[in-house]
């Protein structure tokens, strides 16, 4: 690696452009909303910057709180569903053969090109009341009865098929979160699984252990990096997310991106959206932190 | 077949049954919302529920609607400039951050992984205040009233091609770049003739990524555009939150089929340099 010095024109030709970019265009910005969370409302549009505290008193205040917490809930069980959904998935594609292996790895990444909010509509028309999934309980349903009642099991079922309420709930938050993400779960998993030693899970099972205790013994702990990345790269984005929630969710599915986003579109509160946004950073950061420490940790060990 | 035939292996997970049908059910999972958002398109009916026969009529009337084809027309202004802008930027800040030693490099680094990892909301918001603060939002003509949006997607989007062509880089021959400067050939001549060739497929990977998040992004294009812009997702949010119709699934039909095409293109281009690497 050269010294800057050794050619400054093109050093700073190189770094220029993309660093003043940030500068200007990310932490110029960032540090704003950072300075507006101490401001106070002098008006309709104008913000006084007080340094009062008052702001983030009121982002603690337990009904954000709740917010904050159940937004770390919902994300929290999407991720984990991503895990437990994307794991074998990642497996199967990792150990698939040659020959099909970039074509289960196209359909995985394949998702990623459509844009997010089009894959959020499109899971409207399969929860909804009159959607697909109902319509596929439905004929679950009609031939399940059609099995039972010659038993004279008929009632079991009740009288018709009641259709189940998926959509603008906090289930369909979950779900759309699942959906959307979970391709970002499988592709750190896939890459972790793609380059580990397979000799050794062969080893493993050489020496009598069952799959099952080589999987949990073997196979995650190798692919502990792969986890907690894909935990992060599905966790932060599901814990800021307020399309899905907007979308997919009922009137109590709020999650504290909606409140961010209405405080400085609808209810104009910049100050106090200023606060929760950067509650939210802090969180993001806490994550990472604890992916720093807990990859750390691991590969410390082995 | 008869191979097919024999009990799996013990490293065979491919070709264990539940792990197949667990595959099959999540690509089912993935891929069928989008396909019935598809073939609905084609459905002949307003509330949209049922199968009613085949029609291309919401496709005529999507063309129709000014307002739409006026926001898919400025998101691939936006995707357009902002892959250009980004590939770029990001070329350049990868080659400075791999070839120079430099005080504070850990922080410049830093912050190009920051866009990466903060949720899309924060950056969305501070760029939104960003704007309002210097009067870009609203009230100027267009196409300038496109410069905020494109701002923001080249901030999102520069980094990651950054991170794509450092990849590239790492694998690279610095004996290459110092013989190129023996035998005489200037910085430039050396940029042009011994590292952007090296680094094309690493460049057309960062490009792609580049589009593929323009034309993915949601959140960043809700908040930085004004009230007089109109760009795709605006425009189909606004739709649907007003009701979900064949239109909006022939809109977004389009749009889909559009970023597919796009992909296939610049992956036939990143191609032949991958064959070339390999031999």
């Amino acid at each position: 690696m050269d010294s800057w010095r050794s050619a400054p024109w093109v050093f700073w030709t190189f770094l220029l452009p993309g660093g003043l970019w940030l500068l200007l265009f990310f932490l110029v910005p960032l540090a704003m909303v950072w300075v507006l969370a101490f401001g106070e409302r002098a008006g309709p549009v104008e913000i006084v910057v007080t340094w009062t505290l008052d702001n983030y008193r009121q982002a603690l205040e337990p009904i954000y709180l709740g917010l904050f917490w159940k937004s770390f809930r919902i994300a929290a069980l999407a991720t984990a569903i991503c895990l437990l959904v994307g794991f074998p998935v990642a497996l199967a594609v990792s150990f698939a053969p040659a020959r099909v292996k970039p074509v289960l790895l196209m359909l995985v990444i394949l998702p990623f090109w459509t844009n997010l909010l089009i894959r959020t509509y499109s899971m409207i028309a399969v929860l909804r009341t009159k959607g697909y999934l109902n319509f596929g309980l439905e004929y679950l349903w009609t031939g399940a009865k059609a099995i039972l009642a010659p038993l004279g099991l008929g009632d079991l079922l009740g009288e018709r098929f009641v259709p189940l309420s998926l959509l603008y709930n906090n289930t369909a938050v979950v779900f759309g979160i699942v959906y959307v993400y979970l391709p970002f779960m499988v592709l750190p998993l896939y890459a972790t699984l793609e380059k580990l030693d397979r000799s050794l899970i062969e080893a493993s099972l050489d020496l009598g252990a069952s799959q099952i205790r080589t999987f949990f013994a073997v196979i995650v702990p190798l692919a502990w990096p792969g986890i907690v990345s894909g935990i992060i790269l599905v966790f932060i984005p599901a814990l800021g997310t307020f399309l899905i929630s907007d979308l997919l969710g009922g009137p109590d599915s709020q999650l504290i991106g909606n409140v961010i986003e209405r405080q400085f579109k609808a209810a104009n509160n910049i100050p106090l959206g200023a606060a929760l946004s950067f509650l939210l950073l802090y969180m993001t950061f806490l994550a990472l932190a604890l992916r720093a420490w807990l990859a750390g940790r691991r590969t410390g060990r082995g | 077949m008869a191979e097919r035939r024999s009990a799996p292996g013990p490293l065979d997970y491919t070709r264990r049954l539940w792990l197949r049908a667990w595959l099959a059910a999540t690509f089912l999972f993935l891929y069928a919302p989008i396909v019935i958002l598809v073939v609905f398109s084609f459905n002949d009916s307003r509330r949209n529920i049922v199968w009613r026969g085949f029609t291309t009529e919401y496709y005529a009337k999507a063309i129709a609607n000014d307002s739409l084809i006026e926001a898919f027309t400025n998101s691939l202004i936006v995707a357009f400039v902002s892959t250009l802008v980004s590939t770029v930027l990001g070329t350049l800040l990868a080659l400075a951050l791999w070839r120079f030693r430099f005080p504070g490099k850990p922080l410049v680094e830093g912050a190009n992984a920051l866009p990466i990892v903060i949720p899309e909301i924060c950056m969305g918001v501070s760029l939104l205040v960003f704007f309002s603060s210097i009067g870009l939002m609203g009230g100027i003509p267009w196409p300038a009233s496109l410069t905020p949006i494109v701002i923001g997607h080249i901030a999102f989007s520069f980094p990651f091609v950054a991170v794509v062509v450092r990849a590239r880089l790492e694998g690279f021959d610095r004996s290459l770049e110092e013989a190129s400067k023996d035998l005489g050939a200037s910085e430039w001549q050396t940029l042009r003739h011994v590292m952007i060739p090296f680094l094309k497929p690493g460049i057309v990977a960062g490009a792609l990524l580049a589009m593929t998040l323009s034309l993915d992004d949601f959140v960043i294009t809700f908040f930085t555009s004004g009230p007089e812009t109109i760009t795709f997702p605006i425009k189909i949010y606004s739709m649907v939150r007003f009701g979900a119709t064949p239109e909006v699934n022939a809109a977004s039909t389009v749009l889909i089929v559009i970023t597919l095409l796009l992909t296939v293109i610049a992956m036939r281009m990143q191609a032949p340099d991958r064959k070339g690497e390999r031999r």
